[in-house]
């Protein structure tokens, strides 16, 4: 393994995904490095989420690989996903268990040792906010304590990838304030990719941004990379995606 | 892996009203029906005295028991299986599984194994209905062993049956309806066919379950059932795998 590999959380090349005869990515390479914040921005219908259910092992490629700290996302799935921590837009939520019976459940799914469960629940439920819902029903609880169920369920096992699909949806400017200073401190240690529509957002956490549109990436360069340039994220994405005239070749 | 997708089917199963009342209809049926053979017997008991080597209490009582648990839990199973996977896809929580470091064969053999576990608690209370004849009579321990490895065989096909049904759809309604469906017509493909020899007789369920009910264990009835209920597994995981595929 060279020395590139090692700090490449996430290499995914020349990705591609056709249903039927419509293609919803067409062509997308992603790279991540450890401590790493990206953000995956474009309008809907951009192949956003495809592009994440490829990443993480719910949808076959069409083309392209994928390889999770080297290794081969669809040549050794199993081995591969145990990296990865992932929300979905929907958190997949069992709303008939408490809030400890589905984190347990999530722990041991990713195989954390049986020794290590319980303080790992404890450390994701100080880290998420959850300290004293362990025992409620998740069915019962508010939207914006759901969503932090669902980022504790990605991030229990301590993967090195952290995918999340829209984590600040439904919570309130306090809630989202906390969930945001969660995933920059995630981001120090691990990979995080986060896809929003919410731009300053954005510009808050991440160290480095992708648009893409029609499935294919339009812009990938770091933040600070863009202030250099004077331009703002609004701005930038304004340009690429709103209409294809004025896209420029980059 | 698979004993943590079992625990969890589990732990969902008995979190819902809907296993109890099942297991609560399903005990006050049978319990009306053993009465029902017990009274019978009782009537019969003093013919059955002058004949020469007469039926026993497990013929009399029990088989017909077990007979009819088999249709009670034709009926119920669909009830059971629909939500298997169907509610997962509705409830987006089949996202969960699939990006857990598992296989899908982890996860089908998990939730058939968990539904088993359940079928075993049904057929244990119809066990314990019978074991209470021990207090003023004797039982046929090979006619009832037979009859339960029959019941647990018969109720493997049927889960394996409803998983099947319940991975091709997202509506759990539709999975039940499509796998009482399947279990009906398997029930009684034999029933146009008056010929002893047809093929018909060879896949009806009900056929090779009344020898077990009988007490004759053939290797052919095992057979079946062992394929049956492993042919729908890997259709299932078949069609699990091929949903990463096709999306």
């Amino acid at each position: 393994m060279t020395e590139k590999d090692s700090i490449l959380t996430i290499s995914a090349h020349s990705l591609r995904r056709d249903f039927g005869t419509y293609t919803a990515v067409r062509e997308i390479n992603l790279e991540l490095k450890r401590g790493e914040v990206l953000g995956f921005l474009g309008p809907n219908g951009a192949g956003k989420t495809t592009t994440m259910r490829m990443l993480t092992g719910n949808l076959a490629p069409s083309s392209g690989s994928v390889e999770i700290c080297g290794i081969d996302l669809l040549d050794k799935p199993r081995n591969a996903k145990i990296h990865i921590g992932y929300l979905p837009e929907t958190p997949p939520l069992y709303q008939e268990l408490t809030v400890n019976e589905y984190l347990r459940l999530a722990a041991k799914l990713h195989r954390v040792s049986s020794i290590k469960i319980y303080s790992a629940l404890d450390e994701v439920k100080l880290h998420c906010g959850l300290k004293d819902t362990g025992k409620h029903l998740i069915g019962s609880l508010s939207k914006g304590y759901k969503q932090r169920v669902g980022i504790a369920q990605a991030i229990i096992h301590d993967p090195d990838v952290i995918i999340l699909d829209e984590p600040t949806i439904g919570l309130d400017p306090n809630q989202m304030r906390e969930i945001l200073s969660l995933i920059r401190e995630l981001g120090t240690k691990h990979s995080v990719i986060l896809s929003t529509h919410i731009l300053p957002e954005v510009e808050s956490v991440c160290d480095r941004v992708q648009i893409i549109h029609q499935g294919k990436t339009v812009f990938n360069d770091t933040l600070f990379g863009l202030k250099q340039k004077g331009i703002s994220l609004e701005e930038m994405f304004a340009q690429l995606t709103l209409n294809n005239e004025t896209l420029v070749n980059l | 892996m698979i004993l943590i997708i079992a625990h969890k089917e589990l732990r969902t199963l008995f979190a819902s009203p809907l296993a109890w009342t099942l297991l609560a209809l399903m005990q006050l049926v049978l319990a009306w029906i053993f009465l029902g053979r017990l009274d019978t017997f009782l009537e019969m008991q003093s013919q059955l005295v002058q004949i020469s080597n007469p039926p026993g209490v497990t013929e009399i009582i029990v088989a017909p028991l077990f007979a009819t648990t088999a249709v009670v839990l034709l009926i119920a199973t669909p009830l059971l299986t629909m939500r298997l996977i169907a509610e997962e896809r509705r409830n987006h929580t089949m996202i969960f599984l699939i990006s857990a470091p598992i296989s899908m064969t982890d996860i089908v053999l998990g939730k058939f194994l968990g539904l088993m576990i359940f079928f075993s608690v049904e057929i244990s209370l119809v066990v314990a209905l019978s074991i209470s004849l021990l207090s003023g009579s004797m039982l046929d321990f090979g006619l009832l062993l037979s009859n339960i490895a029959g019941l647990f065989l018969i109720a493997a096909c049927f889960a394996s049956l409803g998983l099947y049904m319940s991975c091709l759809t997202a509506q759990p309604s539709i999975a039940a309806a499509g796998a009482l469906g399947a279990l009906l017509v398997l029930w009684a493909v034999d029933i146009t066919t008056n010929n002893i020899d047809s093929i018909a007789q060879d896949f009806s369920l009900l056929k090779h379950y009344e020898n077990f009910n009988r007490g004759i264990i053939d290797t052919f009835d095992i057979a079946y059932f062992v394929l049956f209920t492993l042919t729908f597994l890997v259709l299932s995981i078949r069609r699990l795998d091929g949903e990463r595929i096709r999306g």
